[in-house]
């Protein structure tokens, strides 16, 4: 047992840390969220050359390796800089799909070009009614010839814009809700029949709708088998769940380091506000919240590739659970404690709070992560 | 980074779980696990059997008798312990005054008192709050004048635990009353037969009895008997406090009581089912466990730090604070899963061993007590409210 | 002690509610129901409407113009008001102001500035945060130097609601910093268009401008339009804060919210949540009551009102966050056409969805404006715990 990182991983650490302190300063992220895409070409291409699109998959897939460790080092500092490039759907839950459930071709098509930066990903499961239940799909896939036609709506599909391929969770078999009859697709994202309707996020990244009418493809843009694309989705969707935590973390750290620096030099009744001791208190709170959001992101990190699909659906859930919790009081607690100011649009706080809100309902907030757990662990 | 054991460390695992086993006695082992009160002879027989093997001081550095255990051995033994039903080792020989002993004692201090720690023939307690000094222990005011080759104690301690079990006591005293509180205090080994020493037993919310007021009137204490320099105990004090940090979550513990409570709300019934499938119920034991989880990984890190010969960080100040809320969620959720039974008061059963049938399931008297009880452990040890205080002002520079 | 309404109280209910449904605008209900932003047409043509019934300044004494409601009346009305998606009535006029005006204010003051706040034909907006004073309202610095018969105005006001949309505006000013910081305080009336005003928007974190940076440069400002004596406007700050307390809680309108959360999801575990909200409603109104009723027995109200706006801003805030957690991840889509302008874009997601993320961002604001939770309890430990 050892839970230090190794002197590459610190190298990791440091050069993602670089960037966001170099590239990603507040300001610079406003003009980055408002540019055409929503995200920098050449930050993307940065990423490629230095390696970190070939960060969690192994060396035989064309990777470096690092696995989910190597996921949350540069996913915690993306948070702290609020890095809008589409890491998470790309790399994530795009690659991590396709390393996990693709075919050779598959991965020489798809994957060796993601890595080298020339092709981004989007995940689209989620529809109009589906909550946060992966398997509450209705877009239909029938047989046509050899291949199949896809007809039917998918919602907040993020990076689905920028996505050169959309991965698409589609029923082939069964009834509503039903786990299996689920299959994924490799759809290209300019294929005839696909209308988007793009949008920014409340956290300033990118969304779509995106209406599927008779979308044809070939027999080859099955990922895994079809009917079984559940477990593929639902582990890909664990994976980013806790590339999420760390992103989350990041953040925390991030608004608690920004509050605590706020309460030092804001001066009210003659004194620095972080002389009250309501105000102390708190910040320790956050401070505590963060450890803990920190704690389960690195238990979930660990086991989030365990043999146990149990012990990985588990460990996705605690974290996520915990990351709902602490993001919320720390996001709050640094609003309160800025006072009006943490209610502008015009310091960094407020955009980490929003982050924050929209990670914890992000495939599935707090609540429903609890009652999974609860299902997995307890009432089980 | 890798949360596997080594196949030493799985060694040593089964060997801590062998050894539990075979000396743990059966009673005692039935007592923790269903929560019963334990007596001095039940914790005395286990820390002997711990001591002989050498593992009691499990926590000291090999030059003063301790095993030597990696941070990863330390993890499994507490656990196991724990797994097994194993009492709480009492910190206050081995965890508390053994190392201020081996820290800032003398040669001869250490040759007197450290095997009879080491091997838990001596029971030790503790004086430090006043009634008048709680949460601000500095402004304590009991008095140790200088006579000769001898102090003369005079004044009270509260809050005194197992006192009335104890054959030795370690003070905080006031030696010098000028200049900054802080500054006049020294810290004493005190025989507890020696004669002007009163225990009087103080009950609590549960109508236990385990803590103390201990009165020292013109009580005479060899000057051998300070440990560090006189005006200088609040050295001893601070170090200690810092020395205690690591492990009072007692992370084990609460995993363990999780456990237990799991099995309470499996055998309560809620409409025609076990508890334990109320979704409401379910969710809550979940939010505690992932809870105990944050904690139990947020030591694991410190612990890494160590191996690596770093020093635990600032994160370890929150250890207390989120632990002792986990101890007390655990009592108010079991009581919760005990619905009205826990309302009967059993105190016969309870504390006396007597051998009155329960009402109701055997835990359920338990529940109760063990709740207003645990209130306790966000007050001891420095309240929350002042680890806080000290967070905010050592990790946080406010 | 009772709580049925007695017969005329059932038909001043129906009053109300009639006036309101024959004179609210659907397209401004329909914004009150679906979470969106108001424009200033919205207020006026509702407040103009209340104005020409003489209900506009229902809290104020009848010599004043107010309709000399008793207590269990302004509960009705209020409540009333909003169950039929009423906006709230825009305070710094008609609470906050005019009370000052008809208490401290000469009678050629009432005589000019009363009738345009009974008819809402003046919109006011309040001039009392500085950066540098928040919490601590009386180290404020904006400086009014005596010249003849008008003050010079220097000095910059933050977080001003509606200045933007705002005909004047009331200010407290130091007008003799040589003294405790409360002793050199005076309260000014200023016309917004008068030279040397500019409003800065200030955006707040979900896209929206409400409150402004105001600017004071050289500004000239008659002596006629000081409130009270010169030095003395801390009084007037004073009086204006005890009498907005009540009724900051909000609770009419958080009864309405319980109510729309109600429809939104029929899941279990949220259900326990709106159930656990609605209790604190229920609790928050009958502390108000009390409040109340015991001005109605002519008590004053006490420092515990303190406690209703901790907890009313609170209880919104959960409120907020309860509808975002209801539409799960179609929370997330921002669409700020929905929300500021009345465009016909249909929404992602259900009709709901676009404002819940910005009013749960949104309402964060309420345990810090308005004496923030923290000053709140504050009060309430010293002025009744005796701490």
């Amino acid at each position: 047992m050892d839970l230090s990182l190794s002197d590459e991983q610190k190298q990791l650490q440091e050069g993602v840390e670089r960037f966001v302190r170099e590239k990603y300063t507040f300001e610079n992220r406003k003009k980055i969220a408002a540019s055409e895409r929503g995200w920098l070409p050449e930050n993307w291409a940065q990423f490629a050359e230095l390696g970190w699109l070939a960060i969690p998959f192994s060396e035989e897939d064309g990777g470096i390796g690092f696995g989910p460790i190597g996921t949350m080092i540069v996913m915690e500092q993306f948070g702290k800089g609020l890095v809008l490039e589409p890491f998470l759907p790309t790399v994530v839950l795009g690659g991590g799909m396709i390393a996990a459930a693709g075919t050779a071709a598959q991965k020489e098509a798809l994957l060796a070009p993601m890595i080298e930066g020339k092709k981004q990903f989007a995940l689209a499961w989620l529809e109009r009614q589906s909550r946060y239940n992966l398997a509450d799909v209705s877009l239909k896939a029938t047989k046509e010839g050899n291949g199949w036609s896809l007809s039917g709506q998918k919602g907040v599909v993020y990076n689905a814009a920028s996505a050169d391929d959309i991965i698409v969770l589609a029923r082939t078999a069964g009834s509503a809700r039903e786990e299996k009859g689920l299959t994924l697709f490799v759809v290209d994202g300019k294929a005839k029949g696909i209308t988007r309707r793009d949008y920014p996020t409340q956290d300033a990244q990118r969304a779509s709708e995106i209406t599927f009418d008779k979308v044809s493809v070939g027999a080859d843009a099955v990922l895994g088998t079809v009917d079984g694309g559940f477990p593929v989705v639902e582990d890909a969707v664990d994976r980013a769940i806790v590339a999420l935590c760390a992103e989350a973390t990041g953040c925390m750290d991030a608004i608690n380091a920004a509050t605590l620096d706020y309460i030092k030099t804001r001066k009210q009744f003659g004194v620095a506000i972080g002389k009250f001791q309501v105000l102390q208190h708190r910040m320790v709170d956050c401070f505590t919240n963060a450890q803990e959001a920190r704690s389960m992101t690195l238990m979930a990190s660990l086991k989030i590739e365990d043999k146990d699909a149990i012990v990985r659906h588990k460990a996705a859930s605690g974290a996520k659970v915990q990351i709902g919790k602490s993001g919320k009081f720390c996001g709050q607690s640094a609003v309160q404690m800025h006072g009006g100011m943490g209610v502008t649009d015009e310091l960094s706080v407020s955009h980490y709070f929003k982050r924050l809100t929209m990670i914890d309902l992000m495939f599935g907030n707090q609540q429903h992560h609890l009652t999974r757990y609860s299902n997995l662990a307890i009432a089980a | 980074m890798d949360l596997a054991f080594t196949p030493e460390e799985q060694k040593f695992a089964a060997e801590v779980r062998a050894f539990v086993k075979a000396n743990l006695p059966a009673d005692v082992r039935d007592k923790v696990k269903h929560g019963k009160h334990l007596g001095r002879d039940d914790y005395m027989r286990w820390q002997q059997a711990l001591g002989k093997k050498g593992w009691l001081v499990y926590t000291w550095p090999v030059k003063h008798g301790g095993p030597g255990f990696t941070p990863a051995q330390r993890y499994l033994f507490e656990n196991i312990c724990a797994e097994e039903y194993a009492p709480g080792i009492i910190p206050f020989g081995s965890k508390m005054v053994g190392p201020v002993i081996y820290t800032f004692g003398t040669e001869e201090q250490k040759q007197t008192y450290l095997p009879a720690i080491r091997a838990s023939t001596v029971w030790w307690c503790q004086g430090y709050s006043e009634p008048g000094s709680g949460s601000d222990l500095a402004s304590l005011r009991t008095k140790a004048e200088k006579e000769g080759d001898h102090y003369i104690v005079n004044g009270s301690k509260t809050w005194n635990t197992m006192g009335h079990w104890a054959d030795w006591i370690f003070c905080l005293v006031r030696t010098d009353s000028k200049g900054k509180p802080q500054e006049g205090i020294s810290f004493l080994l005190i025989d507890m037969k020696t004669p002007g020493i009163t225990v009087k037993p103080i009950i609590m919310a549960d109508g236990g009895h385990e803590v103390n007021e201990v009165f020292f009137d013109n009580v005479k204490v060899p000057i051998a008997n300070l440990v560090g320099k006189e005006n200088e105990g609040w050295t001893c004090a601070k170090f200690l406090l810092a020395n205690e940090r690591l492990g009072i979550a007692a992370v084990p513990q609460s995993k363990r009581g999780v456990e237990a409570l799991k099995d309470i709300a499996r055998a309560e019934q809620d409409n025609g089912k076990p508890l334990i499938e109320n979704q409401a119920f379910a969710e809550k034991i979940a939010d505690l466990e992932i809870q105990v989880t944050a904690l139990e990984f947020t030591e694991l890190r410190v612990l890494s730090t160590m191996a690596h010969g770093g020093q635990p960080g600032p994160e370890v100040s929150g250890l207390k604070i989120r632990g002792s809320e986990i101890q007390q969620r655990i009592t108010e959720l079991t009581m919760e899963a005990v619905g009205e039974y826990a309302a009967p008061y059993l105190p016969g059963l309870l504390w006396q061993g007597t051998n009155e049938a329960p009402v109701g399931p055997e835990y359920a008297h338990l529940a109760a007590p063990r709740y207003f009880n645990t209130r306790k452990t966000t007050i001891y040890g420095g309240s929350n409210e002042i680890q806080k205080g000290i967070i905010s002002k050592m990790v946080l520079g406010l | 002690m009772d709580l049925a309404l007695k017969p005329e109280h059932k038909a001043f209910a129906d009053e109300v509610r009639a006036f309101a449904r024959e004179n609210l605008s659907p397209a401004t209900r329909e914004k009150t129901f679906s979470g969106k932003h108001y424009d200033k047409a919205d207020h006026v043509v509702w407040q103009q409407a209340l104005g020409k019934k003489g209900w506009l300044t229902y809290t104020w004494p009848k010599k004043f113009g107010g309709p000399g409601w008793d207590v269990t009346q302004r509960f009705l009305f209020e409540n009333v008001l909003a169950e039929e998606g009423a906006p709230r009535i825009i305070p710094f006029g008609v609470k906050m102001v005019g009370p000052v005006i008809y208490t401290f204010g000469t009678d050629e003051q009432k005589e000019r500035f009363l009738p345009g706040i009974r008819s809402s034909e003046v919109a006011w907006c309040q001039g009392y945060s500085e950066p540098g004073a928040g919490s601590d309202l009386a180290s404020l610095r904006t400086r009014a130097v005596r010249d003849g018969d008008h003050y010079i105005v220097n000095g910059q006001k933050t977080w001003t609601s509606f200045a933007h949309w705002g005909d004047w505006i009331f200010c407290l000013v130091r007008t003799n910093p040589d003294v405790k910081p409360q002793e050199g305080i005076s309260f000014l009336l200023i016309d917004m268009k008068t030279p040397g005003v500019t409003v800065r928007p200030i955006i707040m974190l979900d896209g929206a401008h409400h409150v402004n940076d105001v600017f004071l440069d050289n500004v000239k400002v008659p002596v006629a339009n000081r409130i009270g004596a010169e030095n003395e406007g801390w009084t007037c700050a004073k009086f204006l804060l005890a009498n907005e307390r009540l009724g900051i809680a909000e609770v009419p309108a958080s009864k309405r919210g319980v109510r729309s959360l109600r429809e939104l999801n029929d899941d279990p575990a949220l259900a326990e949540k709106i159930a656990d909200v609605d209790l604190q409603v229920q609790a928050l109104e009958m502390s108000e009551l009390r409040a109340l009723s015991a001005m109605a027995m002519g008590g004053q109200p006490g420092p515990e009102v303190s406690t209703l706006k901790v907890r009313g801003s609170e209880i919104q805030q959960r409120i907020a966050e309860l509808a975002m957690e209801a539409v799960g991840e179609y929370a997330a889509p921002y669409q700020p056409g929905m929300l500021f302008h009345d465009t016909n874009e249909t929404p992602v997601g259900p009709d709901h969805a676009p404002p819940a993320a910005p009013r749960y961002f949104n309402m964060r604001k309420t345990s810090i404006y308005g004496g923030s939770t923290e000053v709140q309890k504050n009060i309430v430990s010293k002025a009744i715990l005796g701490l």
